[in-house]
């Protein structure tokens, strides 16, 4: 029994090692790889600098907002967002009328905001260099299907042009026969057609599209050039990368002191169980960044406090505990039956504290927005974590300790 | 240990915590909260100077939009500049300023501008409506849950121990001047659930104890449960407050921002649930008690 207990403890303390070793420092074995866990997770903004902006849509009685000019707008914006050449920005329509749009990872944060702000400038350019139209002579551009020389179907980009574009693309239609007109976007090639005949009716087709999805979105950037709305900003932040890096440093070094006083305090003040907690607090740290990973949520700089927060949390449920124990070994219970009982009855104590903070958590979840949000997912998922910690792993801990009769005198207990 | 006599002093807590709250409510009245921009609209930049500065030199440039823009120095040597404006500054004018600063400092755009925020007016309404709702909506929750799980008397004491605290966040941060922007309303949040996990505590022991006691024993009844959950109320918050505090001393504006409210509630929120929530419920089933004697 003693002896069966101990191998099985230093095997639990043995697999927390390896793990936690694994998850800092990542490890490869083969084709397999493991990244460290620090690489796994998806970070803010405002931990690695970046650009936010909300954009609204101004309406006007002429000009009402409609969700395909909406949907034109984002399709602008991320065209010249691509063109700064940045990982994953995100656009996305927010509500009726607004854009949100973050940019990770962006040096030159003034910079981008101009981009975003400025008007498109679409341009036809010549072989020679010479802007033959541009997007205000553009009065539509839908993507169709139309049957091709060979008679199969293909997806086109039909364009119609106004008066003065008519006239100015038949005359350039002629002059460039059979050589490429550029189609820009504020300078950047979208689209490099070969002008195939003389268009005289400002009924042009682009050819050449993958498929509808392809000639649609041309189509949509084409028609966008115009800017289809005016668009303001209403809430911008941006964080340079070194703040973003500071922050992060930061509140890593700060979280990993408050660890170690909460461990050093756990230890000095409940001896042998807190000690134990130690050991359950270091396996939910390691569970709470292996299903950070899992869910893949955004850990933001009010995420870390989140986390910080609930490793606090988990603590009171082991404090809880600890203390029932110690008051049934004050009545003369032995040490097994005292941990029993102390689990027992702090179980009802716990469920209904950490209710009423869940509550706060899935309200901060639901009406909040941004890295409001990131911290009711640390909050929530801690409370859930810390709860399986404490009544499946430290009381099986414990009691193996016990079992090993290494922790069975009273007086580890502080009693 | 000595026995805790809550429910005889009761009177000496409530007239703490009563002129705690007297002084929080005129702090709120007469210097209001310095709602930031998050919630009035505006706009702040946050700037590496990577030199010694004057407030001054960043006004002249600062008057041009906002004579009473805020400016306070930042980083470990006081070289970084904050400036915050209710001013929802055009793209034009932020342009200008930061050319300015450039002129002025010799710094480079793309390093040493660490940040940016502009919120115009009407998202800042929005911010400050959701953030109301979402304070509401969380303390109904609660008092539903707890009038479930226990009885309804327990989720009125537990809120007013609630609101006692939130007051005195509110007064801490109007008497101290600093910004209140939607991480504050996270941290008050973060504070409701604690708090009235930290009250739940005692009432749960309220709750076990009850058949113990005479039926009208209050006094010992309350007084025997605190006592049996007060080292526990104690070493929690204590670990909470360090873990939390180390971040703060630390951590960045930011998270300063975040967690100072945190430690502040976290504080508060022991003491009302040792204090005050258990003799408001004291008090309430005395006086019923000896309603019912007459």
């Amino acid at each position: 029994m003693e002896l069966k207990n101990r191998v099985k403890l230093s095997a639990i303390l043995v697999i927390i090692l390896i793990i936690g070793w694994i998850l800092i420092n990542g490890m490869s074995l083969g084709n397999y790889k493991i990244i460290p866990v620090k690489d796994a997770i998806n970070y803010g903004l405002d931990l690695t600098g970046g650009v936010y902006v909300v954009l609204e849509a101004e309406e006007t009685e002429t000009d009402p907002i409609t969700d395909e000019k909406i949907n034109r707008a984002i399709a602008t914006i991320r065209q010249r967002i691509d063109a700064l050449g940045v990982s994953e920005p995100v656009i996305a329509r927010q509500g009726d009328t607004r854009i949100r749009i973050s940019i990770p990872n962006i040096s030159d944060q003034q910079e981008a905001l101009e981009l975003i702000g400025k008007t498109a400038q679409l341009e036809f350019v010549g072989p020679d260099g010479e802007t033959v139209i541009t997007g205000e002579h553009v009065m539509d551009s839908t993507a169709v299907y139309q049957n091709n020389s060979m008679g199969i179907q293909e997806a086109v980009v039909s364009l119609k042009l106004n008066e003065e574009g008519t006239q100015a693309f038949a005359q350039a239609t002629q002059e460039f026969l059979n050589q490429v007109i550029e189609i820009k976007l504020d300078g950047e090639v979208i689209s490099a057609p070969v002008v195939n005949a003389v268009i005289t009716d400002g009924q042009a087709v682009i050819q050449g599209m993958g498929d509808i999805d392809e000639a649609g979105n041309l189509a949509m950037l084409i028609k966008g050039g115009a800017l289809p709305v005016q668009l303001d900003a209403v809430e911008i932040r941006t964080i340079g990368p070194t703040l973003g890096q500071d922050s992060f440093d930061k509140s890593l070094l700060g979280g990993m002191i408050g660890v170690a006083l909460v461990f050093a305090f756990m230890f000095l003040y409940y001896r042998a169980p807190g000690f134990v907690s130690t050991i359950a607090l270091s396996i939910y740290i390691i569970l709470f960044m292996l299903s950070s990973v899992a869910i893949g949520y955004t850990l933001t700089l009010p995420g870390i406090a989140g986390i910080i927060l609930s490793i606090g949390m988990a603590v009171d449920a082991n404090v809880i505990i600890f203390e029932r124990i110690r008051e049934e070994l004050k009545l003369g219970k032995s040490v097994l039956a005292s941990v029993d009982a102390g689990f027992k009855r702090g179980f009802t104590t716990i469920i209904d504290s950490n209710v009423t903070t869940l509550i706060a958590g899935v309200v901060l979840f639901t009406l909040g927005s941004g890295s409001v949000r990131g911290f009711a997912v640390t909050l929530m998922l801690g409370i859930i974590l810390s709860l399986f910690t404490s009544f499946v792993l430290t009381k099986r801990i414990l009691k193996t300790f016990i079992n090993a009769s290494i922790l069975n005198n009273k007086k580890m207990y502080g009693a | 240990m000595i026995k805790v006599k809550i429910t005889k002093n009761h009177n000496k807590f409530f007239i703490l915590s009563g002129l705690l709250i007297l002084v929080s409510i005129g702090a709120l009245l007469l210097s209001g909260l310095n709602l930031g921009i998050d919630f009035s609209g505006g706009t702040i930049v946050h700037v590496d100077l990577n030199q010694q500065f004057e407030t001054s030199d960043i006004r002249e440039i600062s008057d041009k939009f906002d004579e009473n823009a805020d400016i306070t120095y930042a980083g470990e040597d006081r070289d970084q500049m904050i400036l915050s404006t209710k001013v929802d500054l055009s793209e034009q004018q932020r342009a200008d300023f930061l050319d300015a600063l450039s002129e002025k400092f010799g710094i480079e755009q793309a390093d040493d501008l660490l940040s940016i925020d502009n919120v115009s007016a009407t998202v800042g309404d929005e911010l400050k409506k959701q953030a109301l709702i979402a304070v509401v909506v969380a303390i109904v929750a609660m008092l539903v849950y707890i009038s479930f799980r226990f009885e309804p008397f327990f989720g009125v004491a537990a809120v007013i121990a609630l609101v006692h605290d939130i007051i005195i966040v509110l007064g801490v941060y109007a008497v101290l001047g600093i910004q209140v922007n939607t991480p504050f309303i996270a941290a008050l949040l973060t504070i409701l659930g604690y708090s009235i996990n930290d009250t739940i505590v005692v009432f749960d022991r309220i709750r076990e104890n009850r058949g113990k006691y005479n039926k009208y024993d209050f006094e010992n009844l309350v007084d025997d449960s605190i006592q049996q959950s007060m080292r526990r109320s104690i070493n929690t918050s204590l670990t909470t407050v360090l873990a939390i505090g180390a971040l703060y001393f630390v951590g960045v504006q930011s998270i300063k921002d975040f967690t100072l409210p945190m430690i502040v509630g976290f504080l508060s929120g022991t003491y009302s649930s040792i204090f005050v929530a258990s003799s408001i419920w004291y008090l309430y089933k005395s006086r019923r008690k000896s309603a019912k004697n007459i």
